[in-house]
């Protein structure tokens, strides 16, 4: 006795996709001897073979009493007989029916299974669709970098101009205030003279001022008579 | 050259007849084994008669036959 050592793991065996049922089961003959039988006597005995062997056993089992004939056979016969008429009658329709039953488990399986495989191919669709859509985000946030760079220049510039409206307003200030001083103490002054001028006129004077000037008045009546 | 060696998991159909009384000392007879035997033949059968996509009658009627045959052997003294 030796024992070999079989040899595990050599081919990959997996588990899925499970190979599909036969399509028939193995062939039986009179539905109860199966093919190999008279296959197997085949080349020794021919076509007859089994057939012969049957009937041989058959009177044999009968002829010893290993097989008693009593009132069960005949029940036995009649129940036969029956069975197998009814099998004969209506035995391709409960076939036909059978396959419906199963056709349409099939078609739900298969229905089942094309649709998730169709939900899974749109899942891959949309998928990509994203991919496509984010690869548009980088538009979008530049388009934002320039929004917000734009925003910061203008809010600069907008500071800008107030400081140098600030910065002005008071430097005008001071400038006016300096003018204004200027310009009162010119006023003033100008008030000061004239007023101590006036004071300073006499009376006397005044009415030699005022004879001056009427000699005046004349002699210039006179050239201006002559010129026309 | 003697006869061929037996190996382990030769199959009944082509041990040699004078080969016989080894090959049964060979089998495993523990109840793992037999239960192992058991249900391999179950699924021998199971697999070749019935779970198929267009079974026909002889899957069951054989196991019927059988049956009918096993219990009139068992009640055979009774008859």
């Amino acid at each position: 006795v030796l024992h070999t050592t079989r040899p595990l793991h050599t081919t990959q065996q997996s588990l899925a996709p499970v190979p599909p049922l036969p399509e028939k089961g193995g062939e039986v003959r009179h539905g109860l001897i199966p093919e190999e039988f008279f296959q197997f006597l085949y080349p020794k005995t021919g076509v007859t073979g089994p057939y012969m062997l049957g009937t041989g056993l058959l009177l044999y089992l009968l002829s010893k009493e290993i097989y008693v004939v009593n009132h069960e056979t005949a029940a036995a016969a009649c129940i036969l007989t029956v069975i197998i008429y009814g099998i004969k009658k209506f035995g391709p329709d409960v076939a036909a029916f059978a396959d419906k039953l199963n056709e349409e488990k099939m078609a739900t399986a298969m229905a089942m299974k094309n649709e998730s495989i169709q939900t899974l191919q749109t899942a891959i669709e949309q998928e990509k669709k994203e991919q496509w859509r984010a690869e548009g985000h980088s538009f979008l946030f530049n388009a934002k970098r320039n929004n917000i760079a734009m925003l910061l220049e203008a809010n600069y510039r907008e500071r800008l101009l107030m400081v140098y409206n600030e910065v002005k307003k008071r430097l005008d200030y001071q400038v006016a205030m300096q003018n204004l001083k200027r310009q009162k103490e010119q006023d003033h002054m100008i008030q000061w003279v004239e007023k101590n001028v006036v004071q300073s006129i006499t009376p006397q004077q005044q009415k030699e001022s005022i004879a001056k000037c009427i000699l005046d008045l004349k002699a210039l009546s006179k050239t201006a008579h002559a010129a026309v | 050259l003697p006869a061929a060696v037996l190996l382990k998991d030769t199959k009944l159909m082509d041990v040699k007849l004078g080969q016989l009384g080894t090959w049964l000392a060979m089998r495993d007879f523990t109840p793992g084994g037999i239960l192992g035997a058991m249900r391999r033949g179950y699924n021998r059968y199971y697999n070749k008669y019935i779970n198929v996509r267009k079974g026909g009658l002889g899957g069951i009627s054989m196991v019927l036959a059988g049956y009918i045959v096993l219990s009139y052997m068992w009640s055979y003294s009774h008859v």
